[in-house]
C-alpha cells in the first residue's frame, strides 16, 4: 500500500484534485463561519438591529428571519458540497486511483 | 446464543438490587411526583419491548469487533443520518430549547443555531477524512502516524470525561423528567435507564444502538411535527398570527421577538459559539458514527441527512415554544397556582403543550418519546465510552494490537457494565445538583481536546506526538480549571463571592490554549520520532483524501 500512496502523492492529478476540493471546502467553511459569527456578534454588540420588524405592520423581526436563514443556509451548504463531491470529486479520485493501479500492473509485468 | 441468554438472566437481579435498596428512603423526599400515567407507561413499555427485541436480533448478528463497534460498517447514509440526529437531539434540546423559547422567545434560537452550525463544519473538514483514516474510534485517525500510547491515552481521557459528564447530566435530567411524567421514583428511573442502556450496548453493540436511535429519531420528529402542525392549524398556518398572539399574552410582550439578556458580553458570546460549534465536531459518540457506514460517500450523505433532520427539528422546537406561549400562558390547568409559572418549570412547556393540543393520549405519546430520547442518547454515549476503554486503552495500548477479537469484545462489555454502574452512581449522587453546566463543560472539553488534535492530525504535517499530547492536555486542564474557577461552579455551586475566572464559557480560552501549545511544542520538537511522524504524513494524506486502504483491506 505504501508505494501506491507514494505514487499518488507524486501524481499531479492528485494535487489538482486536492487543491480544488480543499478550496471548495474552505470556501464553504468560511461562509458558514462568517454567517454564524456575524449572527453572534450582532446579538452581542447591536441587539437592537435584530429587534426591528421586517415590515412596519409585522411583529416578525429581522432577528427571527435571519436566524431561520442561517438554519436553511447550513442545510443548503451541506447539500451543495455533497452535490459537487458526488458529481466531480469522486470521479477525480477514481481517476487517480485507476492511474496508479495501471502503472502498478505495468511495472509488475515488466 | 445460549451463552448470551444465560448471561442476560444472570445479570438481571444484580441490576435491580440497587433500585430496591433506594426505593425506601426516596419516598420522604417526594414533592413533585405526579400520579402514575398509564398511557405513557404503556407506550414506553411498547418502546422498550420493541427495542429489546431489536437488541436480541442484533446480538445474534454481533460477532466480530467490526460488528460490535461499527455495526459491521453496513449502515446506509440515510440510516446513519437519522441515527446521528437521534444521537444529537437529546431531551435537553427538545425540552430545554422549547422551554427556553417559551420563557424568552428569540434567545432560544441562539442555542439552536449554535448546535446546528457544527454540522456543516464536520462535513467540509472532517467527515470524509475521518472515515478514510479510522476504524472504530476517532483515536484511530489521530494516532494513524503518531505514537499509540500517549495519543490513545489522551483521546481516551477526552472521550471518557466527555462521556461521563454528558451521561451524568442526561441521567439526572432523566430521573427528574420521569419522576414528573410517569410518577416513578427518581432512583428507580435512573436505575431503569442505566440498565436498559447497558442491555442495548452489551448485547446489541452498535447495531442495536443505531436502531434505537433511528426509531427514537423517527418518533421524536413525528411527535414534534404533529405538535407544530397542530399549533399552526389553530393559527391559520400564519406565522404572523402565531407571533402576534404570543406577543399579546407573554409578560415580556414584544421583546420576546428580539435578542434578550441571554448573551450579553461579546467574549461570552464568542466563547459559547465556539464551544457549541467545535464541541459538536469533537463529541466522541458522534464521531464514532462515521465508522458505521461503508465509505466516505455514505459518511458524507449521512451529514446532509443529519443536518436536514436536526435543522428541521430546531424549527419545530421554535414553533412548539411559541405555541406553548399561546396555549399555556393563560391556561390555569398548566400553571402553578402559587408562583404563576408553568407546572414543573419551563422545561415542561413541550410536554404541557402536547396535552393542550392532543389530549391525554398524545401527552402519553410525547412523554414516552421523551423517555425514549434519553435512552437513545445515553446508549450512544455508553458505547463510545466503552470503545475508548476496550479499543483504545485495552487492545491498542495495553495489548499493542495483539488481541483476539473475542477478548476485545468481552472487554468492551465489561467496560459497558462498569460505565453503567458509574453513571447510575453519579446520577444518584448529583440528584440535588444543578447539572446544566456539565453539558457545557462536556462541549468545552470536546472542543478543546478532541477537536484540536483530530483537526491538526489531518491538516498539519508538522504535528508531533509530543505537541498533540502536551497541547491536548493543556486544552483539557484549561477548560476544566476555567470552568471550576468561573461563575457557574465557583460562585453558584461552591458559594464563593466572586469568580476567579470571570466568564461563564471557557472555550475561547481553552481552544486557543490548546491550538497554540500544540503548535509551539510541535515546532520545538526536534526528536527523531517527530521527524518520522512528519514524513509519514504523505501516506496518511493520500489515504485520507482517496480512501485507498480504508475499508476491509485496512485490517491487513
Amino acid at each position: 500500500m505504501q508505494h501506491l500512496y507514494r505514487q499518488i502523492y507524486a501524481d499531479p492529478k492528485f494535487h489538482q484534485l486536492e487543491l480544488k476540493r480543499g478550496r471548495f471546502s474552505w470556501l464553504l467553511t468560511s461562509i458558514i463561519l462568517i454567517a454564524y459569527f456575524s449572527f453572534i456578534l450582532i446579538i452581542a454588540f447591536y441587539p437592537e438591529l435584530f429587534g426591528n420588524p421586517i415590515v412596519k405592520s409585522s411583529v416578525i423581526t429581522w432577528g427571527i428571519l435571519i436566524a431561520l436563514c442561517v438554519i436553511f443556509l447550513s442545510f443548503l451548504l451541506t447539500g451543495i458540497y455533497v452535490y459537487r463531491a458526488n458529481k466531480e470529486f469522486d470521479r477525480l479520485v477514481d481517476d487517480v486511483i485507476k492511474d496508479v493501479r495501471e502503472i502498478d500492473k505495468a511495472t509488475l509485468n515488466e | 446464543m445460549n451463552n448470551l441468554n444465560t448471561r442476560f438472566v444472570f445479570w438481571l437481579p444484580v441490576f435491580f438490587i440497587p433500585s430496591l435498596l433506594f426505593a425506601g428512603d426516596a419516598v420522604q423526599s417526594e414533592v413533585t411526583q405526579q400520579p402514575t400515567n398509564i398511557i405513557a407507561i404503556t407506550m414506553f413499555l411498547l418502546f422498550v419491548a420493541g427495542t429489546l427485541g431489536i437488541t436480541y436480533w442484533a446480538a445474534r448478528r454481533t460477532k466480530s469487533t467490526k460488528d460490535f463497534y461499527a455495526a459491521g460498517g453496513n449502515i446506509t447514509g440515510l440510516q446513519n443520518g437519522l441515527a446521528i440526529a437521534g444521537d444529537y437531539m437529546s431531551a435537553a434540546s427538545f425540552l430545554g430549547i422549547s422551554g427556553l423559547v417559551f420563557a424568552s422567545g428569540f434567545d432560544g434560537l441562539i442555542y439552536s443555531i449554535g448546535f446546528l452550525v457544527g454540522w456543516p463544519i464536520i462535513l467540509f473538514l472532517l467527515a470524509e477524512r475521518l472515515r478514510n483514516l479510522g476504524k472504530y474510534t476517532f483515536a484511530d485517525a489521530v494516532s494513524y502516524r503518531l505514537q499509540q500510547l500517549p495519543i490513545r491515552s489522551l483521546a481516551a481521557s477526552g472521550t471518557l470525561i466527555v462521556v461521563l459528564l454528558y451521561l451524568t447530566a442526561q441521567l439526572v435530567g432523566a430521573g427528574k423528567l420521569i419522576q414528573i411524567l410517569f410518577g416513578l421514583e427518581y432512583y428507580l428511573a435512573v436505575v431503569i435507564v442505566g440498565i436498559l442502556m447497558v442491555l442495548y450496548v452489551t448485547f446489541g453493540g452498535m447495531l442495536a444502538t443505531t436502531w434505537v436511535q433511528i426509531i427514537k429519531a423517527v418518533l421524536l420528529l413525528c411527535g414534534a411535527s404533529f405538535m407544530a402542525v397542530a399549533v399552526m392549524y389553530h393559527m391559520d398556518f400564519s406565522f404572523e398570527i402565531l407571533f402576534r398572539t404570543a406577543v399579546e399574552v407573554h409578560k415580556n410582550g414584544v421583546t420576546i421577538m428580539s435578542p434578550g439578556g441571554l448573551v450579553s458580553d461579546p467574549i461570552s458570546a464568542i466563547s459559547l459559539g465556539l464551544a457549541l460549534m467545535f464541541g459538536t465536531a469533537g463529541l466522541p459518540h458522534i464521531l464514532m458514527r462515521f465508522f458505521t457506514v461503508p465509505d466516505a460517500q455514505e459518511a458524507r450523505k449521512s451529514v446532509v441527512y443529519a443536518t436536514g433532520f436536526i435543522g428541521y427539528f430546531f424549527i419545530l422546537t421554535f414553533i412548539i415554544g411559541f405555541g406553548a406561549i399561546v396555549f399555556l400562558v393563560n391556561n390555569p390547568e398548566f400553571l402553578d397556582p402559587q408562583s404563576g409559572g408553568l407546572l414543573g418549570g419551563n422545561n415542561m412547556a413541550a410536554i404541557h403543550l402536547s396535552k393542550a393540543v392532543g389530549g391525554e393520549f398524545f401527552l402519553g405519546f410525547i412523554s414516552a418519546v421523551a423517555f425514549a430520547t434519553i435512552l437513545a442518547v445515553v446508549s450512544g454515549l455508553t458505547l463510545a465510552g466503552a470503545s475508548a476503554i476496550s479499543h483504545d486503552l485495552y487492545a491498542s495500548v495495553l495489548r499493542k494490537g495483539e488481541v483476539r477479537e473475542g477478548d476485545e469484545i468481552r472487554m468492551s462489555r465489561i467496560a459497558t457494565v462498569g460505565l453503567g454502574v458509574a453513571a447510575i452512581f453519579l446520577g444518584i449522587q448529583f440528584e440535588q445538583q444543578n447539572v446544566a453546566y456539565m453539558v457545557g463543560l462536556a462541549f468545552a472539553i470536546a472542543a478543546s481536546v478532541n477537536f484540536p488534535v483530530l483537526f491538526l492530525s489531518m491538516y498539519w504535517q508538522r504535528l508531533t506526538t509530543r505537541g498533540a499530547f502536551v497541547g491536548g492536555s493543556i486544552g483539557l486542564i484549561t477548560a476544566v480549571s476555567c470552568m471550576i474557577l468561573g461563575p457557574t461552579i465557583w460562585v453558584d455551586i461552591l458559594g464563593n463571592a466572586e469568580a476567579i475566572f470571570p466568564y461563564k464559557h471557557p472555550a475561547l480560552f481553552s481552544i486557543s490554549a490548546a491550538f497554540m501549545s500544540i503548535f509551539i511544542i510541535s515546532k520545538l520538537d526536534n526528536s527523531v520520532s517527530g521527524h518520522k511522524e512528519a514524513l509519514a504524513f504523505e501516506a496518511q494524506y493520500v489515504r485520507s483524501q482517496t480512501g485507498l486502504g480504508s475499508g476491509d483491506s485496512a485490517q491487513h
